[in-house]
């Protein structure tokens, strides 16, 4: 009987394992067949006014590298702070576990807030806004990274600069963030690869645009506002160009991750 | 210079702070309008949008008025809600509504519809998607060999990474159809939406439980097999005791991640202001009704929308916090 329980358990949680299974791969199956299918080089020529992409592609990675320019160094000096200068007292701990609740908070309230902050009193929904609303989503993601990483950096560095007469900033940074450089990039660019196909907090802060534009004071074209907008149009090319884009977001996103896999993996 | 970069650095901390606590405050204010003339009769009220005239001119008796007629409506809820006369104005209408709302007529806006929806998106995701994450996360931490678990590991854990609008888009060509094929009903649905949700946390969710089950050490595995134990009661009895609230915690990580889902729902839950009388109806959720909203709205209705994007952000600090901790204790 026990064996026989035993035996039924494990079958299952392998068919639950499969189940699972397929419903993932029958995503990435559909969306690579769709996705390629609908590319072509029209796609990377044109804007969205012309069924094109291009303006999208640009739009979005200048969002998400403005963002990164935001939440990088506020982020990473907050997790220095927190790794070496708190010496992990009551205050470090409140903002450890603030940021750990601020990563999970919805993205789409944030951008109900940056709406309120930075569209509403211009008047019109601006790039500066799915920037800042994307920075947000980032920063708690950089600080946790930077004090995980900074945490396994041995105390044994440390001291070494502090006995040779080094100043504390001096230790900081040409010392303890050179050692936990590989692991704090990774972070970064993990970070970079959550936002950059993030849509809810950009639909009604930078909104969308069908034209070719670097200026962020207006409506920023971004791919992935338009996929969900191209998507549930009824006219079938549309929503194949948004096909096109979900597979190459996507593609982008998983190979960024498969970067930091690796260079994880490399560091040892 | 020393000191000067102490000081930036704890600057720095102070902004998670500073932007968790602005946060909080802006939607109050923006909310502040909303939560004045309905107040928290907002959580209980099925309607959206819905001019009701105000033939009274006291505006104390207008209020009475409408106190009574949602709670007539919230008995009602269980009954046919088809024979309500809930009128759904298109945005047009619904900001023409707004202006002229201070004259003859009055715009209602109550939260209960998309508060239900949220809830029971989430429920439904969860029922679906708990007992298949712990079975992979069983199959991985203890069934399979080394050669296929790794693989399938990291490729569960590339799957968290997939961006949500895919699931979304996904579920609607896809899923939808073959659910509604199934299960009766249209292709959108609060069924389809629950489960296009519950599979996107799928992946999040078993990579967590499987971290918490590899925690539990090998000496204590190994003693209960020693004693003649089978996987399953090693399992049941050493390996949940021992991972039990690292567990718990990955579930209610995942269900806050499930209730602030925007975009794998937006796609599939209906955008329908309608109480489900049964699972494959199309309803609307919170961060849906945002979504699809928030940048046509003005006046009233958008400070009804920051009370739901209020509603929503302290429901989901709520969760995250209790499971931080309650189940996955301070860090460090």
């Amino acid at each position: 009987m026990r064996l026989l329980v035993n035996k039924v358990v494990l079958a299952l949680s392998t068919l639950a394992a499969i189940l699972g299974l397929i419903f993932l791969f029958w995503i990435l199956i559909t969306l690579t067949i769709k996705g390629i299918n609908a590319i072509s080089l029209h796609i990377f020529t044109n804007d969205l006014v012309n069924n094109g992409l291009r303006n999208l592609f640009v739009g979005q990675f200048i969002l998400a590298f403005i963002a990164v320019l935001i939440g990088v160094p506020i982020g990473l000096i907050a997790g220095i702070y927190l790794q070496e200068y708190s010496f992990n007292n009551k205050y470090a701990k409140f903002i450890r576990n603030l940021s750990d609740v601020m990563m999970s908070a919805p993205s789409i309230v944030i951008g109900t807030f940056v709406y309120a902050i930075l569209v509403n009193p211009v008047g019109h929904m601006n790039g500066w806004a799915g920037a800042i609303a994307l920075a947000i989503i980032m920063l708690p993601i950089i600080v946790r990274t930077t004090d995980d990483m900074l945490g396994l950096v041995p105390k044994e560095l440390r001291e070494a600069g502090v006995a040779i007469g080094a100043p504390k900033y001096k230790v900081i940074f040409d010392i303890i963030l050179k050692a936990a450089k590989v692991g704090i990039m990774t972070g970064f660019l993990l970070a970079f690869a959550r936002i950059i196909g993030e849509t809810a907090p950009l639909l009604f802060t930078s909104g969308n645009n069908e034209y070719f534009t670097l200026d962020l004071n207006h409506e920023f074209p971004s791919l992935t506002v338009a996929i969900y907008n191209l998507a549930t149009m009824p006219d079938k090319h549309l929503v194949d160009i948004a096909w096109a884009g979900a597979f190459i977001l996507t593609i982008f996103v998983l190979i960024i991750n498969l970067i930091g896999r690796y260079l994880i993996k490399d560091k040892g | 210079m020393e000191t000067f970069f102490k000081r930036l650095s704890s600057l720095s901390a102070t902004t998670i702070l500073l932007i968790l606590t602005s946060i909080f405050i802006v939607l109050f204010i923006e909310a502040k309008p909303a939560i004045k003339e309905y107040g928290l009769k907002f959580l209980i009220d099925p309607r959206w949008g819905v001019v009701i005239s105000n033939t009274q001119n006291d505006k104390l008796k207008n209020n009475e008025t409408v106190e009574k007629s949602s709670f007539e409506d919230k008995d009602d809820l269980d009954d046919d809600l088809e024979d309500d006369d809930i009128a759904i104005e298109d945005e047009d209408a619904l900001a023409a509504a707004g202006v002229t709302a201070s004259t003859d007529t009055k715009v209602i806006y109550g939260g209960l519809i998309p508060i239900v929806g949220t809830i029971l998106s989430t429920l439904i995701a969860m029922i679906f998607a708990v007992p298949i994450a712990m079975g992979i996360a069983i199959f991985l931490a203890e069934i399979a060999p080394p050669k296929i678990a790794k693989p399938v590991g990291i490729a569960i854990e590339l799957l968290a990474a997939i961006p949500s609008i895919i699931y979304g888009m996904w579920g609607l060509f896809y899923f939808g159809p073959f659910i509604s094929k199934i299960f009766g009903g249209g292709s959108v649905s609060l069924l389809v939406a629950g489960l296009v949700l519950g599979i996107m946390i799928i992946p999040f969710m078993a990579s967590l439980t499987r971290d918490s089950m590899k925690t539990t050490p090998d000496v204590l595995k190994e003693s209960a097999y020693a004693i003649g134990a089978t996987k399953f009661e090693v399992i049941k009895d050493v390996i949940f005791p021992y991972a039990k609230t690292g567990i718990i915690g990955s579930m209610i990580l995942a269900l806050g991640r499930a209730l602030g889902e925007t975009m794998a729902v937006a796609f599939v839950i209906g955008g329908v202001f309608k109480l489900p009388s049964k699972l494959t109806d199309p309803t609307v959720s919170i961060p849906v009704v945002l979504a699809n909203n928030f940048a046509e709205s003005s006046g009233m209705s958008l400070a009804a929308l920051f009370y739901l994007a209020l509603i929503l952000f302290v429901i989901s600090f709520v969760v995250i916090t209790f499971a931080k901790f309650y189940f996955l204790g301070d860090n460090k």
